[in-house]
């Protein structure tokens, strides 16, 4: 956390890209580095924390982080094409800097998780906040119960990490499960892994879930939360321990501009991560 | 709490010793509107209750935080902090209400983490508060922001041929000190019994009826009667005034512009207003709040109920600007009135 009293608080220092790749054909994954007189910054973050990254006179944006905080010294970024700041970030090349401030938010409750089973569930885009939070629980698997992930994503083409997920499903250090809005696979390497269906339709395959040491972490699009919240509730586990990371629009990050305020909370300070308990106090969190 | 007498008389004498403490600033009418302008003349400088105009139309805040300005300066590497500029302002004629205001900016802006550019102008800024005679908008006696007991310097009680000024702060002491001649400390009892009397002459002032018991609660209750919302959305125009002149209104938003060289820019910072379509609308095009009847109710949480959770108050102090700035009178007065189940309506005129 910055010093509450910085009179840099909105001054962005400087980081260079040193790899960037496509995850399909409008997301990109940015790897990135402090840069210059920044070199001795070290960047503490929690996964689900966000940062506000800007593009070279096209403004300024929160993203949320991609890497996990077990894997020091690069921030990660997986970025949609979906705006003017966005559309800036997608012509830089290695080298190239961008301004970085944060990080900010509260970040998944890990002191909550640690020794309990997860389920994680993402939808879409949501994956890329999430990805920070597995690869950290994998990081230190033995301090987590099972660990269990269900990705949804509209085609096979918008499955985003495809590799390591791959990977990941031979792996037996996490129960992992895709699926596919239209499931139609051509390569190979996907035949009969991936199902077809939402993620709301995996849950009938999840056996011996122990509500009493599951905790819940959800992230993708708005519509999702209801109906992955509701499956969660099923499953008897506490809705305090279902969270939820939420977007909002944001120009500072800090409590101050507006944008994201519900209620008489502000995302960027009390979220993106909230807990389902929190969202039945607060109108139209989701 | 110090408290001084000065002569009507000698009032003039104080613009010297403001000067030195910065620009001198006092509401004046300009173009039939009155407004917070730089005075530079002992001519125009006035305490009174009766002299200085009613109600500036944008309150402190657009000393505290400018309509827009610029926060960085950058190039390809570098962002830095753009340098800021500020005058020290010695502000006059500032009313109970707008002072309860900016003591609401003060909690906003410096709680958890502290917004370097207001602080700097806030340190900056002297508050000269004074007494006013409330007119029929007016309703900071129903808000509990008619009383002002701190957040000033000074303040400034009109009791006729002279006036009873209040010190709130170590500034303010100083400027006693500078005029120290013109200041009398001597507090008679015919002094107390004027002020006493001008605190019930000024009371029956306020004509205005607005019924705020409960009205937290009823926000809470009544916030998915959509028919009341509607009937509002269906009127409101997105205009965003009733923001811009609200005196605990603080959001901004933030754009990047570069020079003609391309080479290098600025990132400016201007009021926003959550009345504006895309106040809640995220890159993609999705929209938190697309009706106006979602976006005005969030602005009347925000005024009547949920200050209460993050400071303690609501943030509404009864200056009665939306009422007398909304085109189509959408003001705290008609929805604090319809969430009462009553329909009489306080149009501006």
């Amino acid at each position: 956390m910055k010093l509450a009293n910085d009179p840099h608080l909105y001054t962005p220092i400087t980081m260079r890209i040193i790899a960037k790749r496509d995850l399909c054909p409008d997301v990109r994954f940015f790897q990135m580095v402090p840069a210059g007189e920044f070199k001795q910054v070290k960047i503490d973050y929690k996964p689900g924390q966000f940062m506000m990254l800007s593009a070279f006179g096209a403004g300024e944006g929160p993203f949320s982080i991609s890497s996990p905080p077990s894997r020091k010294g690069i921030i990660e970024f997986g970025i949609r094409k979906a705006g003017k700041v966005t559309e800036k970030l997608f012509t830089l090349r290695d080298g190239d800097t961008v301004g970085l401030r944060g990080p900010f938010g509260n970040g998944f409750p890990i002191e909550k998780m640690l020794g309990k089973d997860l389920i994680i569930v993402a939808g879409g885009l949501g994956v890329v906040p999430l990805r920070s939070l597995i690869l950290y629980a994998l990081d230190n698997r033995e301090s987590f119960g099972r660990i269990i992930f269900i990705y949804g994503f509209k085609n096979v083409e918008e499955m985003l990490f495809n590799e390591v997920l791959l990977e990941m499903l031979d792996s037996d250090q996490i129960e992992l499960y895709l699926t596919a809005d239209k499931c139609e696979v051509k390569d190979d390497k996907y035949k009969g892994r991936i199902c077809e269906g939402q993620v709301t339709g995996i849950f009938k395959d999840l056996k011996n879930i122990d509500p009493g040491r599951t905790v819940a972490a959800v992230c993708g699009p708005p519509v999702m939360y209801k109906f992955v919240v509701d499956k969660l509730l099923e499953f008897n586990i506490g809705k305090n321990n279902i969270f939820l990371s939420l977007e909002r629009r944001m120009k500072c990050g800090v409590g101050k501009c507006g944008h994201c305020s519900i209620d008489y909370i502000y995302t960027c300070m009390e979220g993106p991560v909230f807990s389902y308990w929190d969202v039945i106090h607060m109108r139209d969190l989701i | 709490m110090r408290v001084y007498k000065i002569s009507k008389q000698d009032e003039k004498k104080l613009f010297k010793v403001l000067e030195k403490f910065g620009e001198v600033w006092l509401p004046v009418k300009k173009g039939g509107k009155c407004t917070f302008s730089r005075i530079y003349s002992e001519d125009r400088l006035t305490f009174s209750q009766t002299e200085i105009c009613n109600r500036p139309l944008l309150p402190l805040k657009k000393l505290l935080l400018p309509p827009e300005f610029n926060t960085l300066d950058f190039n390809a590497e570098r962002y830095n902090r753009a340098e800021q500029n500020v005058p020290s302002r010695v502000v006059v004629g500032s009313h109970a209400c707008d002072i309860h205001g900016v003591n609401i900016l003060d909690k906003f802006y410096t709680t958890d983490f502290i917004d370097p550019f207001y602080r700097e102008r806030r340190k900056k800024t002297i508050i000269i508060g004074t007494s006013c005679e409330p007119d029929e908008y007016c309703f900071c006696n129903k808000t509990n922001t008619n009383i002002i007991e701190e957040g000033y310097d000074l303040f400034f009680n009109d009791l006729g041929h002279y006036y009873l000024v209040w010190v709130g702060s170590s500034k303010g002491d100083d400027i006693i000190r500078e005029g120290d001649d013109l200041f009398d400390e001597n507090i008679t009892d015919k002094i107390i019994g004027d002020f006493i009397n001008w605190r019930k002459v000024n009371e029956n002032f306020f004509t205005n009826d607005i019924d705020f018991y409960g009205v937290t609660d009823l926000m809470e209750l009544k916030y998915n009667d959509n028919e009341l919302w509607e009937y509002f959305g269906d009127k409101c125009l997105s205009c965003g005034q009733c923001t811009m002149v609200c005196p605990t209104c603080t959001c901004f938003n933030v754009i990047d512009d570069l020079e003609v060289n391309k080479n290098e820019g600025h990132r400016r910072r201007y009021w926003d207003s959550c009345m504006f379509k895309d106040y809640s609308m995220v890159a993609g095009g999705h929209n938190f709040r697309k009706t106006r009847a979602e976006r005005l109710k969030l602005w009347y949480t925000h005024k009547l109920k949920a200050f209460i959770g993050q400071f303690g108050n609501p943030s509404c102090v009864g200056c009665g600007r939306c009422i007398v700035t909304c085109p189509v009178d959408i003001n705290v007065y008609n929805v604090v009135s319809r969430l009462k189940g009553q329909e009489k309506e306080l149009i501006r005129k």
